[in-house]
């Protein structure tokens, strides 16, 4: 994959709208690997998750809100307890859904779920599915 | 011992199984637990956008309630309750700033809150306050011989700050099989995630990861596999359904609230673990070990 980098992109205000949603130093990851190594959920991902606070860093905007990744990770927060660096992951892509979801770009589209599916689960599944992918 | 305790919105239908069991069990240790009034959702999940402040509301509005009965301490079962309602409060605690815009947010409530609640979950109950040789001693039925995989999920243990063992190698629930006279087995997969809410719109995330969690589980001798969170119990229980399309060589495991196991050997009668409640029949294991 063919991926431009340039001063622009690093510029963008998505740097620094993903930092302050996040709160969290971007440029504090040294890429180790550690929260990839320990993801449970990297055989769904497009983009790891060491991988995705590289590309925050660098501003690719496109890439990281068409990414699959970040409606798979479901915020287990095992990264964030191996990071040495102390980086919360998870609430970095946190911060790369907020900014689509506060765009009101909905991931989930309750409406399109049968009555069956929605009532063969529990509410505990709905709500959290909702806060999490809804805005 | 007196109690306040927070149900959150799944233990009064699909995981009845979990609420009647604990309040059996804490009635017999002579634990006297009253049901918050007015409790509302706690959110199910933390909000983790530092910005965002009205997410904590759901939470904190139940700590208020809590303090209205004259409470300095609530309890829960669920995993997820436990995590949103301690981390809302820590996150207040720390930052008085946005405690008083919470306030204002619930500018009609009659009291203001102070971080002065204490969140427990039930683990924590049994292990600091009631203490487990207190348990062991109410044991009437011991669950000797039945091998008990222990499975903790995420958001008991995770973030460090509020979770209520260790992070990376938690043992409570191993301890409290124990005292209860089973035979904890170790296993790998015990904080793995089971992929949450991604059961409602990509079940076959969760069948692939309740397929590695309880096959780990299966290769190390368990029998059943205990569980504290309502979700992963969904996950791991009802989901064996879709794991089996998906794994035609995965055979099914009996998924038990720790309450259930832990009612047992308090010596309830069968009806209290509505056993109709959980998926995959946990029956005739319990019967082959003699335990109902």
């Amino acid at each position: 994959m063919r991926i431009n980098i340039s001063r622009k992109k690093i510029r963008d205000s998505f740097v620094s709208k993903v930092e302050e949603i996040s709160g969290q130093n971007l440029l504090a990851c040294y890429q180790c690997g550690k929260c990839s190594a320990g993801c449970p959920a990297i055989s769904d991902m497009d983009i790891l998750p060491n991988q995705i606070i590289r590309y925050a860093q660098l501003g690719l905007k496109d890439e990281l809100l068409h990414s699959k990744s970040i409606w798979i990770c479901a915020s287990c927060f095992t990264c964030n307890a191996r990071c040495p660096k102390g980086i919360n992951i998870a609430e970095v892509i946190e911060a790369i859904r907020q900014i689509l979801l506060r765009k009101r770009e909905d991931h989930l589209k309750i409406e399109k779920l049968s009555d069956e599916e929605k009532s063969n689960v529990p509410p505990i599944a709905i709500i959290s599915s909702m806060r999490k992918f809804t805005s | 011992m007196e109690i306040s305790y927070y149900p959150g919105c799944t233990l009064k239908n699909y995981a009845k199984n979990f609420e009647e069991s604990a309040l059996y069990s804490l009635k017999k240790l002579g634990v006297e637990v009253e049901e918050l009034p007015r409790w509302n959702c706690c959110g199910t999940v933390f909000s983790l956008a530092t910005d965002d402040l009205i997410h904590h509301v759901a939470a904190i509005r139940n700590l208020i309630r809590a303090k209205e009965s004259n409470s300095n301490k609530i309890m829960t079962l669920c995993a997820m309750c436990y995590n949103t309602l301690k981390r809302a409060n820590e996150r207040v605690k720390a930052d008085p700033e946005s405690l008083d815009k919470i306030n204002q947010f619930m500018y009609r409530e009659n009291i203001d809150y102070e971080g002065d609640v204490k969140v427990l979950h039930l683990l924590e109950l049994l292990r600091d306050e009631i203490k487990l040789e207190n348990l062991g001693k109410h044991v009437v039925k011991s669950l000797k011989n039945l091998k008990v995989a222990n499975y903790y999920g995420c958001l008991l243990v995770r973030p460090k700050e509020i979770g209520l063992d260790d992070i990376e190698n938690p043992t409570v629930l191993e301890n409290i099989m124990t005292s209860l006279g089973a035979d904890p087995i170790d296993f790998p997969y015990k904080t793995e995630c089971c992929a949450s809410y991604q059961t409602v719109d990509k079940p076959e995330i969760v069948a692939d990861r309740t397929f590695h969690i309880l096959t780990s589980a299966q290769e190390q001798g368990a029998e059943v596999v205990t569980v504290s969170c309502p979700l992963c119990a969904f996950n791991l229980d009802h989901r064996q359904k879709e794991t089996v399309r998906e794994y035609p060589e995965f055979k099914n495991i009996p998924i038990l609230y720790f309450t259930q196991l832990m009612a047992i050997a308090l010596g309830c009668p069968e009806e209290v673990l509505r056993l109709d409640l959980n998926f995959i029949d946990p029956k005739p294991i319990l019967k082959e070990k003699g335990l109902i």
